[in-house]
């Protein structure tokens, strides 16, 4: 039986490999991310399961929040995105993905406002603009794939005959442009950042600690098997190894700039990745009729 | 078919005893009565009709059609007076030429003699059925409790409410008419009396604005009107005779049918408040709520929108149906953008309406059988979800005494019953996996296959405004949230008649979310598969499951509550390490010059990107060069095969 077969028939296989390995595989390239990072800073940095002890010492930590609401946003968005994951890696419909995935974020979002505090306040409406920045990205990718492989399940999208990335250029490079906004990376980490030198509070994030914050890092690191599964997508099965590599490389390359810029103002954030989207995804949907 | 005319009668006869009483308890029981009564004979008639598919029914016409033509002028006679009354003479022109194209059609064509069925239903009238008997008596409840409140605080306002609660039940009568109507004669009076009730509702207050706002509303609405009367013109002078009843029509030569569905569609734009005509469902928000609330949510716009979408199979795949989805998607995301800029609650609601039902003209426009039942489904969701959101809007506007989503902060905290139907509502309006993302997913779907190009653009188009559609609901959703300070709840937070109306549609809300799969199954794709021809199911069952299973997973999370309220320790906000206190509401800290400062948050507005003024005109322009077109490729294409 080949790989399809099995997925075909038993899809939780997908979903349950998401669920357990993607915090590993998420922590391990987490981990080699700090220790790009500290060696372009002149660091030795970190063992690379850091990411991981740190979020199993955050809910060892004392519990404190505002209010006791908060928690319950910062779980459903924790339990959104596996779900988001779930959908993803099952070979589920994908724009079903893509709504759970808001779906998880407005959680977050929510979880921010209800704190009531004046940081966390900017920090979630700044995480708004975000969303609203690369939402319109995402549908047109999804898209595209339907219109190439004339399925919307992620499963018939990987298996397509030859890689998408050949018909759909546009929609890649305009993906990878967001992705650095989804990954909180700067130039676009305007919510949130990694990085203690882009601010002084932690913006979205500064109400929660403890196993508060350690949900907001677990999601985070299934979110990125997620975007990075959706890198994937754009060789699939027929160029997997170079699926990878791109993959692979992409992240490096995110690490690169994620170092060597600072952050921009959110309204320049906006306005390119929207514009980005225009001249490069909706010319690639509509080329894809001229071909 | 007796069901059918009690349903059409018996709101209107309720409605003329309620013009007789007084205010007092006498009436509100007669007025809560009337809507009991309406509501268990919508659902009588769900039982009687279900699962039969089409019904018609032939009525005797020598008593009815003299009447309707005898009524139809009568309100003519009404608009140009009233217009001529307040000199606006463009309405009373307007309506004048209405009447002439009416009273020659009548009188030349005779379109009377005509045999055929003058009522019918089906699943889809079926639906309609209930949208206006439950949501339309919720919202009278609703407004006994609202209008006495609304009374004592407008104490300028001149008391009118026997007027108020007559023309409230006629407009559910007329739109049961309009549901119910086959002959296209009797659908245009309905819609006239939808258009008239309406006037008068708006301008309710009776100062100088809200007659400004009726006034204007009137006037787009007749434009419909004409447009309206132009397409029965030219029914019955090109065609065979039998084309006004409707399900001859729909069948009828491409030539006819593509001619009329242009004109009617295009008074369904005017009356559904697509760009350019949007402008006076924001300007309706004077009128008190529940009069929002009906106009929004199960009347008037619906109204607009059945229209439509009856006519979407002639739609489809032709450039006419390309157009209307395009004055459709733009008023969708033209709609969506202006909501962001828009911290005034009614407002925000009444463009969000506006943006949802361009979504559904962009559906029809599409026309195929995926697209209608997106659309059908969309004109669920959205009649439910967004009445509760505008009656328990009201009900904080009562407590609150402002609109503003700015004083909304942390009402969760004061009045969390309305608050939580607020939240649910909101997430029924754009949240996976509540009601209107299931027809977002769709709408989706359906655009991919429509004639290309458009489709991609028409799909580029429902992206971007589904990114605005996050972003605005979520800032409002957290403005609710946002508890600085614990407080009390508010004892009361709404009269009963109120509260008993915000919970019913809240649980409305999340059944229909819960069986939304079922409606599919046992009306919505009968009634689809009826007018295509067709056998298969729209959607998978592994998609379905899929989204019961979230609705499910969202339902029990609160439970986890529990959970997270043991062992937490309470802390107060951090405020840049500054000394901090806080005092009922107010959280204050210590300000750089020695003084205790209250600390203030507000949303994000972005009022030079999504300014209201510079949007609306673009969406203005753009939709009347659509409709420009639009009438160049009818009269260009269509007349040779009309000749033929």
């Amino acid at each position: 039986m080949s790989f399809l077969d099995v997925m075909n028939v038993y899809p939780l296989i997908g979903v349950l490999l998401f669920i357990v390995l993607s915090p590993l595989v998420g922590g391990i390239i987490f981990g080699i991310d700090r220790i790009i990072t500290a060696r372009m800073q002149g660091r030795v940095g970190p063992p690379v399961l850091q990411p991981l002890y740190d979020i199993f010492k955050l809910f060892e930590k004392e519990k404190m929040v505002i209010h006791e609401s908060q928690n319950f946003w910062i779980f459903g968005y924790l339990i959104f995105m596996i779900i988001t994951g779930a959908l993803f890696f099952g070979g589920s419909d994908i724009l079903l993905v893509i709504f759970a995935l808001t779906l998880a974020h407005v959680a977050l979002i929510l979880g921010a406002f209800s704190s009531g505090s004046p940081y966390a306040h900017i920090g979630a409406e700044r995480e708004l603009i975000q969303l609203m920045a690369v939402e319109p990205m995402i549908i047109i990718a999804a898209v595209g794939f339907y219109e190439v492989t004339g399925s919307f399940n992620t499963l018939d999208i990987i298996s397509s005959g030859s890689p998408l990335i050949l018909v759909l250029p546009g929609i890649f490079i305009g993906f990878v442009y967001i992705l650095t906004v989804k990954l909180r990376k700067s130039p676009f980490d305007i919510s949130t950042s990694h990085h203690a030198h882009q601010e002084l509070v932690r913006g979205l994030n500064t109400e929660f600690a403890g196993s508060t914050l350690g949900m907001v890092e677990l999601a985070h690191l299934y979110e990125t098997a997620i975007l990075l599964g959706f890198i994937f997508l754009f060789f699939g099965l027929a160029a997997p190894i170079i699926g990878l590599i791109v993959v692979a490389l992409i992240y490096l390359i995110e690490i690169f700039v994620d170092n060597a810029t600072s952050r921009v103002k959110w309204g320049l954030m906006f306005k390119s990745c929207w514009i980005v989207t225009a001249v490069l995804g909706v010319v690639n949907l509509m080329a894809l009729y001229l071909i | 078919m007796e069901s059918i005319i009690f349903l059409i009668l018996f709101p209107l006869f309720a409605g003329v005893i309620m013009l007789a009483l007084p205010n007092g308890r006498g009436r509100d029981s007669f007025v809560n009565f009337a809507g009991v009564v309406t509501c268990i004979g919508s659902l009588y008639l769900l039982y009687e009709y279900f699962g039969k598919g089409a019904q018609f029914f032939f009525v005797d016409g020598t008593f009815i059609d003299p009447l309707i033509t005898v009524a139809e002028i009568a309100i003519g006679l009404f608009i140009i007076g009233m217009s001529l009354k307040f000199r606006k003479y463009l309405i009373a022109v307007l309506a004048a030429c209405q009447m002439a194209l009416i009273t020659y059609t009548d009188v030349v064509f005779e379109p009377s003699h005509y045999a055929g069925y003058d009522l019918f239903i089906d699943e889809f009238s079926l639906i309609m059925t209930v949208i206006i008997g439950v949501i339309g008596s919720l919202i009278c409840i609703y407004a006994t409790g609202y209008m006495k409140t609304y009374q004592e605080h407008h104490k300028d306002v001149k008391d009118k409410r026997p007027l108020f609660f007559f023309l409230m039940f006629l407009f559910l009568s007329a739109m049961f008419g309009i549901v119910f109507s086959n002959n296209i004669m009797w659908l245009f009076l309905f819609w006239e009396i939808t258009t008239l009730c309406s006037f008068l509702l708006i301008a309710y207050a009776g100062d100088e604005i809200s007659w400004k706002n009726g006034f204007w509303a009137l006037l787009l609405n007749v434009i419909g009107g004409v447009a309206f009367a132009g397409g029965i013109f030219f029914i019955n002078a090109f065609s065979s005779g039998s084309d006004i009843y409707l399900n001859e029509l729909l069948t009828s030569s491409p030539g006819i049918a593509l001619v009329a569905a242009t004109f009617i569609g295009f008074a369904g734009l005017t009356k559904s408040a697509q760009f350019p005509f949007s402008s006076w469902l924001v300007g309706a928000m004077v009128a008190p709520t529940p009069v929002s609330a009906l106009l929004h949510s199960s009347t008037m716009v619906k109204a607009g929108v059945y229209v439509i979408v009856r006519f979407a199979p002639v739609f489809e795949a032709n450039l006419i149906g390309i157009a209307f989805a395009f004055i459709g998607a733009i008023t969708f995301l033209t709609a969506s953008a202006i909501a962001i800029s828009q911290s005034n609650a009614k407002k925000v609601l009444a463009y969000s309406t506006i943006a949802n039902l361009g979504l559904v003209v962009a559906c029809a426009g599409i026309g195929t059988e995926e697209a209608v039942w997106a659309a059908i489904l969309l004109i669920i969701f959205h009649a439910v979800a967004k009445s509760l959101l505008f009656l328990s809007v009201g009900s904080v506007e009562n407590q609150k005494h402002s609109k503003d989503i700015e004083d909304m902060g942390g009402l969760i905290a004061a009045m969390p019953k309305v608050a939580l139907m607020m939240l649910i509502g909101m997430a029924g309006m754009f949240l996976a996996p509540f009601g209107m993302l299931i027809s977002k997913w769709a709408s989706i779907h359906a655009f991919v296959n429509a004639i290309p190009p458009f489709g991609m653009l028409l799909i580029a188009i429902i992206a971007y405004g589904s990114g605005i559609t996050v972003f605005f609901w979520t800032k409002w959703m957290g403005r609710i949230l946002e508890v600085r300070t614990e407080r009390e709840p508010l004892e009361t937070e709404a009269s009963k008649p109120e509260m008993r109306a915000i919970l019913t549609l809240g649980a409305l809300t999340v059944l229909a979310c819960l069986i939304f799969p079922l409606i599919s199954y046992t009306m919505i794709e009968p009634y689809t598969h009826t007018i295509y021809n067709s056998v298969s199911p729209l959607l998978s069952l592994s998609n379905e499951i899929i989204m019961l299973f979230m609705v499910v997973v969202v339902i029990l999370l609160p439970v986890s509550l529990f959970h997270f309220a043991k062992g937490r320790t309470l802390r107060r906000q951090y405020m840049g390490a500054r000394v901090s206190e806080v005092s009922g509401e107010h959280l204050r800290f210590l300000g750089s010059m020695g003084v205790m400062k209250e600390a203030e948050l507000s949303n994000y507005y972005f009022e030079g990107i999504f300014g209201e003024e510079k949007l609306n005109r673009a969406g203005v322009l753009s939709t009347i060069l659509i409709i420009v077109m639009l009438f160049a490729l009818v009269s260009w294409f269509v007349p040779l095969e009309v000749i033929m």
